[in-house]
């Protein structure tokens, strides 16, 4: 497995977000994690990137064999971790590729390989723009500065396209963008599909999984997963809604249901 | 795993990697100023009679003097009496080449990773080394000497060039302009003079490294620089300091004049010991930098990067007297540790239609206090004059400061003032997602300040920014380059 949760607990503020998750995905696999807000979908995807305010009390992250959980977030990410962010962070004054630049290189450098100089680099990025048609304007500009909400997903996909992740996590990415944006975004990503490179995808909506096929879905209520099935299991969602699933899982467990509840309120 | 804000708090406290001290003869005055020292000082420097009356006039003027206490910055009293006024190597019969030069002396630049030798052949730069008070090495002169352009060091510019030094010396700052001048103006040990004659282009950058080293010596450069009729220099100023426990005093002069359209371009990297994790025995930074644009159509452009010292005080200001004439400030200033930083610039417009521009970034750590003070005065007669003043502060961490003081003074009515001011912090969601692309949050902060210096960075010359990035992460983080 390229990916193992075992039991997975997390904490933000003193309030249990994860209440136990258990997950394993494959090299080549992609997996997509549904589930109304509040049931820990952006949690899940934090505590794998190693956000410091996430605090995990409990269970196992293995990448690879390898103990996630112990590596400081820069280290999970030059081992292959990219987690592509719901609300991609301006940084003022540095450029893009300057930025990407820096991040390509302490990847490589991670991985016992030459660093890439400029112009090795420039090849590289020009070739991967055009995966997500990004418009060249966007490599000079700062990172992410005045971009629209479509060009910061874009820009997200397009880091990932250069840092080649092995684990590729991506935190709704479909939120805020419209039909078309949608689907740049998803030709990108299922371009970078390989039988090397895993896919945990994190959405609210089934109509990003019409682009990017899954081959298992996940549907996370309360800090649980409490259903796992083939795509068509996100069809079921999509025309049930998650009350359908929330409701089976409260008669199911009986004394937990005032908490889904309140999640599903 | 390592905290963001517990990481960012171990840069603050990053040691000064340029602590050591050379150990070369040195020729000392006995500690304690007097009339008698200012005799001293002249005599062994050989200086025509002129110049000593000069020095004595300001010491006398000195005497009744009082420090200022208006800038935003503490320290204990500055005992003046024990304080070295003069010391020069010993072995000094200036040498003709790099060869001739002591071997310690080498040594030093070579730790502070300034390779003389490669400069000379590679970089196109001039160096007029300044070890402690005396110029031990001068490059290139024969080159500018063909061109007519005089770069040496102060005193051999009073040896060989009297008339221009007596002519435009003191024409600036005079002798008796403020406390820490004067004192300079009194016991200045050596410097840098440069003169470029009319309608001369100086064809490489001019530089010369400073470095404080005789204990207890205080430092007293003075600089001088004219820039003819149409003449155009680009002159660098750099240094870095050795370790000490006691606080060191440098009270330096730079004057400049540029005549009719003529152009100066002044940078410094300032890298002095800011004293250790408490604040103790960093070097006291107290210059006296001035420009006058002079003739009509001139410009003058300072261009700062102050990383060091324990206490910076410090006003690179342009007087612009010429009409048409442009007055341009470029500052970044970091303080970290216990460092105090009061720095900013004044532009006193004169002539018709003059123009300046300030950029002042600062950037505070630990538990730095770091503060900008500015004055734009536009004077009556300056019809159509206009400034563009920004200034923008960058909080690193909870225990440092920035703060503010623009002073603007219109007298004429056609004038425009333009003031932009910004307040920011590193973000951790910032930190986290360089962290999350694989880039340490070391590397990430030093990225994000390098970006907020980027409007000052673009106007040092290539290789100086270069050292400028270096020195911001040096400060900032861990290795030295």
């Amino acid at each position: 497995m390229m990916l193992e949760i075992k039991n997975l607990h997390a904490s933000v503020e003193g309030n249990e977000i994860l209440k136990g998750i258990d997950l394993a995905v494959g090299a080549g696999e992609v997996h997509a994690i549904m589930g109304p807000n509040g049931s820990g979908k952006s949690t899940l995807a934090r505590v794998l990137a190693g956000q410091e305010a996430y605090e995990v009390t409990g269970g196992q992250v293995l990448l690879n064999g390898q103990d996630l959980l112990e590596m400081d977030p820069e280290v999970r990410a030059r081992e292959g971790v990219f987690m592509a962010f719901q609300y991609p962070v301006e940084i003022p004054g540095v450029s893009n590729t300057y930025f990407l630049k820096a991040a390509l290189n302490a990847v490589r450098k991670h991985r016992g390989l030459k660093e890439m100089d400029a112009l090795e680099f420039l090849t590289l990025v020009r070739q991967k723009m055009k995966l997500v048609q990004m418009d060249e304007s966007l490599l000079t500009r700062p990172v992410n500065e005045g971009f629209s909400g479509g060009e910061k997903k874009r820009n997200e996909i397009f880091h990932m396209a250069v840092l080649e992740p092995t684990l590729a996590v991506l935190d709704e990415t479909d939120s805020g963008l419209d039909i078309d944006a949608l689907r740049i975004v998803a030709d990108g990503v299922n371009a970078l599909r390989s039988k090397d490179r895993a896919f945990v995808v994190i959405t609210h909506y089934q109509r990003l999984l019409n682009y990017i096929v899954p081959d298992r879905v996940h549907v996370l209520v309360d800090g649980r997963i409490v259903r796992s099935g083939g795509k068509e299991l996100a069809l079921e969602l999509e025309e049930k809604g998650y009350t359908w699933i929330e409701q089976e899982v409260r008669s199911k467990t009986g004394n937990a249901g005032a908490a889904v509840a309140a999640v599903g309120a | 795993m390592q905290t963001e804000t517990q990481t960012i708090e171990e840069f603050a406290r990053q040691d000064y990697k340029f602590g050591f001290i050379t150990d070369v003869e040195q020729d000392l005055v006995p500690p304690g100023l007097s009339e008698d020292v200012v005799r001293l000082i002249s005599a062994k420097k050989e200086e025509p009679e002129w110049l000593l009356e000069w020095r004595l006039k300001a010491y006398r003027h000195w005497l009744k003097m009082e420090e200022p206490k208006w800038a935003n910055i503490h320290y204990p009293a500055i005992d003046y009496q024990s304080i070295v006024y003069y010391a020069a190597p010993k072995e000094r019969k200036g040498p003709k080449s790099l060869d001739e030069v002591d071997p310690e002396i080498l040594a030093t630049y070579a730790k502070l990773g300034i390779p003389l030798r490669e400069q000379e052949m590679l970089a196109g730069v001039a160096v007029d080394a300044v070890f402690d008070s005396v110029s031990v090495a001068t490059t290139f002169k024969g080159k500018l000497a063909e061109m007519g352009i005089i770069f040496s060091s102060f005193s051999e510019a009073v040896k060989h060039h009297p008339d221009l030094v007596r002519q435009y010396l003191g024409t600036v700052v005079p002798y008796s302009d403020n406390f820490f001048a004067t004192l300079n103006s009194a016991v200045f040990s050596d410097g840098s003079f440069v003169y470029i004659p009319k309608g001369v282009r100086c064809p490489m950058e001019l530089s010369t490294y400073f470095r404080i080293n005789a204990k207890n010596s205080g430092q007293f450069e003075r600089t001088l620089i004219v820039a003819d009729e149409g003449a155009y220099v680009s002159y660098l100023e750099g240094c870095t300091a050795p370790m000490r426990d006691e606080n060191q005093l440098h009270a330096a002069v730079v004057e400049l004049v540029a005549l009719e359209k003529a152009q100066i371009k002044y940078s410094t990297v300032q890298n002095w010991y800011p004293g250790d994790a408490n604040g103790k025995g960093g070097i006291y930074n107290f210059v006296t930098k001035r420009g006058k644009c002079d003739g009509a159509g001139s410009k003058i452009s300072w261009t700062q990067v102050e990383t060091g010292s324990a206490i910076t005080w410090k006003y690179p200001s342009v007087i612009l007297k010429g009409d048409d004439s442009v007055g341009e400030f470029y500052s970044v200033a970091l303080t970290k540790g216990y460092q105090q930083a009061d720095t900013g610039t004044k532009m006193i417009h004169i002539g018709k239609s003059t123009r300046s521009t300030i950029v002042s970034k600062g950037i505070s750590a630990g538990h730095g206090q770091n503060t900008y003070r500015g004055a734009v005065r536009i004077l009556k007669g300056a019809d159509n004059a206009r400034n563009f003043s920004q200034c923008d502060s960058m909080l690193i961490g909870e225990d440092c400061g920035a703060h503010t003081f623009p002073y603007i003074d219109v007298q004429n009515p056609l004038a425009r003032m333009e003031h932009e001011a910004t307040t920011s912090k590193i973000g951790e969601d910032q930190i986290f997602y360089c962290n999350q692309r694989g880039i340490s949050t070391e590397d990430a902060v030093s990225m994000i300040v390098n970006g907020f210096c980027k409007e000052v960075f673009r106007e040092l010359p290539m290789e100086f920014a270069v050292e400028a990035q270096k020195l911001l992460a040096v400060n900032l983080e861990g290795s030295v380059g």
